[in-house]
């Protein structure tokens, strides 16, 4: 397996060159990061060559990189994570974009290249507010109707900003700001000594 | 001149759940409809979306492990196991060799429970009434099973990062006399229950193909079965490769893939066990495979038996940064009592890193992506629940089938909101 990766890591670096801003390796896993231009295209590369064959988009997800203390790349704030899955040649790799502006994220959509990658987007979308250009249906999927806000962002509380309750008086279900406090027994906490180191 | 008028007809819109039985929990189903032909299928899910994730940054690494539980409520220690294998993979962390048997053990269990809910649920909502009591019947002793080795009969929190909680059993809790149940009722109840978990499970495996035959009397070859199933939903390989399947949903439409075998996790490579495959992707094949991986669990679960009863040794690694301590030791020893302390408060720290790990769960593949940022809580994870490339792919299999078919695809795809909106 650990023999295949640094052939596989070898093929994608030789392929792509300079379309890729970087590739690592690390516990078994293939991370490459690509560029926003021609990302489709390197992705249908990674899909029809026999050599690469990820046929199958396993996962698709957004992260929100805000309060990540040694920021990725460029400190950008949004990114799409990829995994995908070679049936054929029995590979995984990871593909990463970042949005360009943390303001108003926009990424290219992969669903002409996987079909599958269309609630995965409506996920992204609706929980971090990456908006993929041209997607066919880019709705909201997990939220209420109606809800207001992308809860997965880091600047958005645990614990929500509305709660509703049924207003006897009103005789309908209403929205009204949290009561309650953010609960936090354990805090969050970055150590350099005394953790496990393998 | 005769004039005819033609009735202009119009597709209408449907709702469907979600509280509709064959809706498995919360779905809700907008549903485009010409006559009784379905046009398009619109699911609207979330209902039972309970942010996991975001509550998973918010809490240490060990205090998640009890929501995993929650996400896929049919199989519980599965979803344990891609979480604390992904932990254990940031940390390269060693599992002794005692707790992988243990946990293929129990996920094998937790298969064998799964794919009886799901026999169930899925001839329940097609017609079938007693398939449904018969899985049941069997998915008590299995919970017997899980409360025997983790206190809980569904959510487990059995398997922690290192291991397992603790090692199994040696006496099987047994049933008490009470004012319902006479003496020589309770002595027939007790009767496999007199000795260890292991010799309760050993039991079980060798009823249990019988069983398998029982449901497959009523089913296999029952003309309505096959009349409700045969044909309907098909999948063709390259499609359900494309649309993110995996699990029994892609080997039903005759891909051999299975990550037990592709890309062995524990002692799965040691084991012998053969992959069902199904050939025309239809629902009775999927059927059929679900049917044949029982009973080749049920053989990994023998297999695995077999191993520890003469295999003793520990269950979770002794590296205290990352797992408890003895309580003896604690007593003694004041640097576990620190460990002990430190763990419970502050929880352990995972290096800066990210990792991907996944289980071959009885849907598909359950995978969950961990990036840290070298605390103590989780910076990111994301889960990947088997179920929601299948939701999304409903409308693709429905199309141009009858209404009554739909509530068989449902069925066939093993839905179960926990792992779906997460």
């Amino acid at each position: 397996m650990s023999q295949g990766i640094k052939k596989q890591t070898q093929s994608l670096k030789s392929f792509f060159k300079k379309k890729m801003l970087s590739i690592d390796e690390d516990k078994g896993e293939i991370t490459i990061t690509f560029d926003q231009k021609n990302i489709i295209e390197s992705l249908r590369f990674l899909r029809d060559r026999p050599e690469f064959d990820f046929k199958q988009l396993i996962d698709l997800c957004g992260v929100d990189y805000q309060e990540y203390k040694i920021a990725a790349q460029d400190e950008k704030r949004f990114c799409v994570v990829c995994h995908l899955l070679s049936l054929s040649n029995n590979q995984r790799l990871r593909v990463k974009v970042f949005a360009d502006d943390d303001e108003f994220p926009i990424f290219p959509t992969m669903t002409e290249v996987w079909p599958n990658a269309d609630w995965y987007e409506r996920e992204a979308f609706d929980l971090f507010g990456l908006m993929f250009v041209d997607h066919p249906d880019l709705r909201r999927l997990l939220t209420d109707y109606g809800f207001v806000g992308h809860p997965f962002r880091k600047d958005f509380p645990m614990i929500g900003k509305v709660e509703v309750r049924y207003d006897p008086t009103l005789k309908r279900v209403i929205y009204e700001p949290v009561s309650i406090d953010e609960r936090n027994n354990v805090p969050r906490l970055i150590r350099d000594e005394g953790i496990h180191r393998g | 001149m005769k004039v005819f008028i033609v009735a202009e007809i119009k597709n209408y819109t449907m709702n469907f759940g979600p509280q509709h039985p064959a809706a498995h929990g919360v779905l809700r189903l907008v549903l485009e409809m010409d006559g009784e032909v379905i046009q398009r299928v619109d699911p609207h899910i979330g209902l039972l979306h309970r942010a996991t994730e975001k509550l998973a940054e918010n809490r240490t690494y060990l205090q998640s492990v009890p929501y995993m539980d929650r996400l896929d409520y049919v199989s519980m220690m599965m979803n344990e196991h891609a979480y604390v294998m992904t932990i254990e993979k940031l940390l390269q962390l060693k599992v002794p060799i005692r707790a992988q048997y243990i946990r293929v053990l129990f996920d094998e269990i937790t298969r064998i429970l799964n794919h009886l809910l799901w026999l169930g649920a899925h001839a329940l909502d097609v017609g079938a009434m007693t398939v449904f009591l018969y899985a049941f019947r069997e998915r008590e002793d299995l919970f017997d099973c899980y409360e025997a080795v983790s206190g809980a009969r569904m959510h487990a929190a059995y398997y922690r990062p290192g291991g397992v909680y603790r090692d199994l059993p040696s006496k099987m809790p047994q049933f008490q006399p009470s004012k319902k149940q006479s003496a020589s009722e309770i002595n027939k109840l007790n009767k496999n229950r007199s000795g260890s978990l292991l010799d309760f499970i050993e039991d079980f495996s060798k009823r249990f193909p019988t069983y398998v035959d029982e449901y497959e009397t009523l089913l296999t070859d029952n003309r309505i079965w096959k009349q409700r199933t045969v044909g309907i939903g098909v999948v063709d390989p390259d499609r359900a490769v494309a649309l993110g399947m995996t699990g029994p949903m892609l080997r039903g439409s005759g891909v051999e893939w299975d990550l037990r075998r592709k890309q062995p996790y524990e002692t799965y490579s040691e084991l012998d066990f053969k992959i069902p495959v199904g050939k025309e992707g239809d629902c009775y094949d999927r059927y059929l495979v679900r049917m044949e991986e029982m009973r080749e669990s049920n053989k990994i679960i023998k297999q695995c038996i077999d191993w520890l009863r003469v295999n003793p040794g520990p269950v979770i690694s002794n590296d205290n940064k990352v797992t408890p301590p003895s309580r003896s030791e604690m007593k003694e020893d004041m640097e576990s009592m620190i460990h002990h302390f430190k763990l419970f408060t502050e929880g352990f720290h995972i290096p800066k890193g990210e990792a991907y790990a996944a289980v071959e769960h009885p849907k598909g593949e359950f995978g969950t992506y961990i990036i840290s940022d070298g605390a103590n809580k989780p910076y990111r994870l994301k889960i990947r629940a088997p179920g929601f490339p299948h939701l999304a792919a409903i409308n693709e299999m429905t199309k141009g089938h009858m209404l009554s078919d739909l509530v068989a695809i449902i069925g066939t795809q093993d839905i179960v909101f926990g792992e779906i909106d997460r």
